[in-house]
C-alpha cells in the first residue's frame, strides 16, 4: 500500500512536470491508442494515416504520439493513464474494447479530451465516433452476390459486437437481393488481428466451398490465402490493401479518419471541443469504396457505383424494409428504415442467415 | 449443422500445415531442454526467424535462402541467450522472457520495410505415384518440402538422442552437469550448441509461418505459437515422437474448430476457440497425475546454471 502510494505520487509528479513542460511550449499533444501494429495494413494503419494527417495539418503546433498493440483490457487503462499523465490534451482510443477503460480514465482526467472509436458510452470529456462501415458492406455484398459462382460467401467475423453484426447483415441483405441463392458461412475468430488465425479461417471457408471471402479482421492474411487458392476473390478491409489488386482483391472498404482527426484536433486547439457522437458514412467521406478491379464485370461495377452514389446522397439506406429477423419476426415494414439506436445496438441476424451469434 | 460440408481430407491436409511451425519450434526446444537449459525465448526466436526468412526470401526471391536465413537468425538470437546464461550465468527464466520481448521488438524493427509485400511462393512437392494415390496422396504427399523436413527432423533427433554417443553426451549434460563435467565433457560448449540448434529450429518454424502458412509479414504474427511449443515439450514428456502427437493434436483442434464453425455447429464458438488450450491443460493434468513418472522424464538439471568451479 505504502509503495503504491509512493509510486502514484512519483507518477503524478512526473506527469505534472510533463504537463508543465508541454504547457510552456504551447503545443497541443494528441495521443493515439492502437489495438494492432501500425503496419497491419488495415484498421490500425488507417488510424495512423489519420494521425499523420494531423501532424501534416498543424506542423509544429501539435505533437502526436501513439502506442500500438495495446490489448483491450486493463493494459489499455494503464496506457491511457500514462498518456494523460504525460500531458496529452486529446486522446483517440481506436478500438471498441477500449470503451470502459476510456470512460474510467476520463473520469480521472477531466481536463483531457477523449475520443473513443466505435463505442457508445460518452461523458463530458469523452466523445465517440464511428464510421458507417455497413454502408460499404452493402456495396461489398452486392458485388459478392453478383460475383460468386458457388453461391457460398465466407465471412471472417471478429467479435460479436453490433458493428460486426451490422456488417454481416448489410452484406447479406445486399448479396441476397441480387442473388437469391446466396449462402453465407460465418466464422468467428475472436481477434482483430492474428494473421495465422485469419489465414486458417479463410482457408477453411474456401475448403468449404466459398469463392468470395469477406473479412472483418485487420490483416491482409485472408487475401493472401485467397490468392493461394486461386479463383477466390476478397476485399480490402479498413484499408485499400491495393497490393493484392492484381490478385484476389476486387475492391475494398477504406476507413478515412484523417478529416475527422484534423477537425477534432482543431476544435481542441480552439477550445471549442465538446463531447458528441459522430457517425459518418460514405456521404461524409469517412467510408470510401476502393477502386474496383477489372475482375468485376462492367455492368456489376456500374450497379455497385450506383448503389454507392444512392447511399452517399442519402437517397437509399442499407437497412430499408421489408426486413425480417432471423427468427422470422418482423423488424422493418415496407419502406421503413432502421433508426440509429437499433443499428448501434444490433444483436440479431436478419432472416436467411444461418448459425447463431455467439454471446 | 452440416458435417458433410467439411472436407475431411482437406482438413487432415491442413492440419499438417497448421502444425508444422509449432512442431519445429517444439523439437528445437526439446533438444535445448534435454541439454538442461530452459529457454523461454522460443516466441522471440520464432518471430525473428519469421522476419529474417521473409526479408531474405524477398530480397533473393528464393524461399530456400529464406529458410536458411531464418535458421541462422534464430540461432544467432538464441546465442545471445546462450552467452548470457551459460557464460555470464544469468537467470535462465528471466533471460528467456527478455529474449522473447527483445525478439518481438527486433522483428518489428527489421520488418519495417517488408509490410504488405508478398514473398516468393514455395513450390509444393509433387512426388510421382505417391501424390496420385487417391485420398492418401492428397493428405500426405502434396505438401511443401518443409512439412516432410520437420517430420524427418523428428526422426533424426530421436535417433541421435537415443542411439548415438553425441545424444548420450547431450543427455548426460542435461541430467547431471557436474558429473558430465567430471567426465571431461565441455558442458558449456555442448549447451551452447543445443541452444543454437533450438534457435535455428524456432527460426525455421517462424519462417514457415511468414513464408508458407500465412504467407506475408506482419508484426506479432507468431501470436503465441512459441509458448504453445514450450507447452508441447512438457506435454510430450521430453520424447521426440510425442512432440509430433502434441503438435498435430494442437494444430488439429485449431483447424477443426474453424471447420466446425463454418459448418454451423451448434456449440458456442467460445468453447471451440478455447478447446486447443483446454486439451493442452487437460493432458498436462493427466501427465502430472503420476508425479514420480513426470519427474523422471524431466532432465535433472533443467534450468540450473552450471559453473565449472562449483
Amino acid at each position: 500500500m505504502k509503495l503504491k502510494t509512493i509510486l502514484t505520487g512519483a507518477a503524478l509528479a512526473v506527469g505534472l512536470a510533463g504537463a508543465a513542460f508541454a504547457g510552456s511550449h504551447g503545443k497541443t499533444k494528441v495521443g493515439f491508442v492502437y489495438v494492432g501494429p501500425v503496419g497491419d495494413g488495415g484498421w490500425t494503419f488507417e488510424h495512423d494515416q489519420g494521425r499523420k494527417a494531423v501532424e501534416a495539418a498543424f506542423g509544429d503546433k501539435v505533437e502526436t504520439s501513439y502506442i500500438e498493440n495495446v490489448p483491450e483490457g486493463p493494459d489499455a487503462e494503464r496506457v491511457m493513464t500514462q498518456m494523460a499523465l504525460k500531458g496529452a490534451d486529446l486522446i483517440f482510443t481506436t478500438s471498441f474494447g477500449y470503451m470502459d477503460a476510456t470512460i474510467n480514465v476520463a473520469k480521472k482526467f477531466p481536463n483531457v479530451k477523449f475520443e473513443h472509436a466505435t463505442g457508445y458510452k460518452r461523458a463530458d470529456n469523452v466523445g465517440t465516433y464511428s464510421a458507417r462501415f455497413y454502408e460499404g458492406r452493402a456495396v461489398q455484398g452486392l458485388i459478392a452476390g453478383r460475383m460468386t459462382k458457388s453461391n457460398t460467401i465466407g465471412y471472417i467475423a471478429s467479435f460479436p459486437i453490433p458493428e460486426v453484426v451490422r456488417g454481416i447483415n448489410s452484406a447479406y441483405l445486399h448479396a441476397k437481393k441480387v442473388n437469391p441463392d446466396v449462402d453465407f458461412k460465418v466464422v468467428w475468430v475472436f481477434t482483430w488481428f492474428d494473421p495465422a488465425k485469419e489465414a486458417d479461417a479463410a482457408k477453411v471457408l474456401i475448403e468449404q466451398g466459398a469463392d468470395v471471402i469477406l473479412q472483418h479482421t485487420d490483416s491482409t492474411a485472408p487475401l493472401a490465402a485467397a490468392a493461394e487458392a486461386g479463383n477466390v476473390i476478397g476485399f480490402g478491409q479498413a484499408s485499400d490493401m491495393a497490393e493484392y489488386a492484381d490478385g484476389p482483391r476486387v475492391s475494398s472498404i477504406i476507413d478515412n479518419w484523417a478529416p475527422y482527426y484534423v477537425a477534432r484536433t482543431k476544435a481542441v486547439m480552439d477550445g471549442t471541443w465538446t463531447s458528441d457522437d459522430t457517425w459518418d458514412g460514405i456521404g461524409a467521406g469517412m467510408v470510401k469504396i476502393g477502386k474496383m478491379t477489372d475482375k468485376i464485370p462492367a455492368d456489376v461495377q456500374a450497379e455497385a457505383l450506383a448503389l454507392e452514389a444512392s447511399i452517399a446522397s442519402g437517397e437509399y439506406k442499407p437497412f430499408t424494409g421489408p426486413i425480417k429477423k432471423q427468427d422470422g419476426s418482423d423488424w422493418l415494414a415496407e419502406g421503413e428504415t432502421a433508426d440509429d439506436g437499433t443499428l448501434a445496438g444490433m444483436d440479431f441476424y436478419v432472416e436467411g442467415l444461418t448459425g447463431d451469434i455467439p454471446n | 449443422m452440416d458435417l458433410s460440408a467439411i472436407n475431411w481430407l482437406l482438413l487432415l491436409a491442413s492440419l499438417m500445415v497448421a502444425s508444422t511451425p509449432i512442431l519445429l519450434a517444439a523439437l528445437g526446444e526439446l533438444v535445448v531442454e534435454k541439454a538442461g537449459v530452459l529457454n523461454l525465448g522460443v516466441e522471440g526466436m520464432m518471430i525473428t526467424g519469421a522476419i529474417c526468412g521473409f526479408a531474405i526470401a524477398v530480397e533473393t526471391q528464393s524461399p530456400v535462402m529464406g529458410f536458411f536465413a531464418a535458421a541462422l537468425g534464430g540461432a544467432v538470437l538464441s546465442l545471445i541467450f546462450g552467452i548470457l546464461t551459460q557464460v555470464l550465468l544469468s537467470n535462465q527464466v528471466a533471460t528467456g522472457l527478455a529474449l522473447t520481448l527483445f525478439g518481438l521488438g527486433l522483428s518489428s524493427l527489421l520488418g519495417q520495410g517488408y509490410i504488405g509485400i508478398k514473398p516468393p511462393l514455395t513450390a509444393k512437392l509433387h512426388i510421382p505415384y505417391l501424390s496420385d494415390i487417391p485420398y492418401l496422396g492428397q493428405i500426405l504427399f502434396r505438401h511443401d518440402p518443409l512439412v516432410y523436413f520437420s517430420l524427418i527432423l523428428v526422426l533424426v533427433v530421436w535417433l541421435v538422442l537415443k542411439f548415438t554417443r553425441a545424444g548420450l553426451v547431450l543427455r548426460a549434460v542435461g541430467e547431471n552437469h557436474d558429473a558430465a563435467h567430471a567426465l571431461g565433457f565441455k558442458v558449456v560448449r555442448i549447451r551452447l550448441a543445443a541452444i543454437a540448434f533450438g534457435g535455428a529450429c524456432a527460426g525455421l518454424g517462424g519462417a514457415y509461418l511468414s513464408l508458407i502458412r500465412v504467407p506475408q509479414w506482419t508484426e506479432g504474427m507468431t501470436a503465441g505459437a512459441g509458448w504453445i511449443a514450450l507447452a508441447i515439450v512438457v506435454f510430450a514428456s521430453w520424447k521426440p515422437g510425442r512432440v509430433i502427437l502434441g503438435a498435430y493434436l494442437f494444430g488439429g483442434v485449431t483447424v477443426l474448430q474453424l471447420n466446425l464453425q463454418a459448418a454451423g455447429l451448434a456449440i458456442p464458438v467460445e468453447y471451440l476457440s478455447m478447446s486447443p488450450y483446454l486439451i493442452t491443460i487437460l493432458v498436462l493434468v493427466i501427465m502430472s497425475a503420476d508425479r514420480s513418472r513426470a519427474a523422471l522424464n524431466a532432465p535433472g538439471c533443467l534450468g540450473r546454471s552450471f559453473h565449472a568451479s562449483s
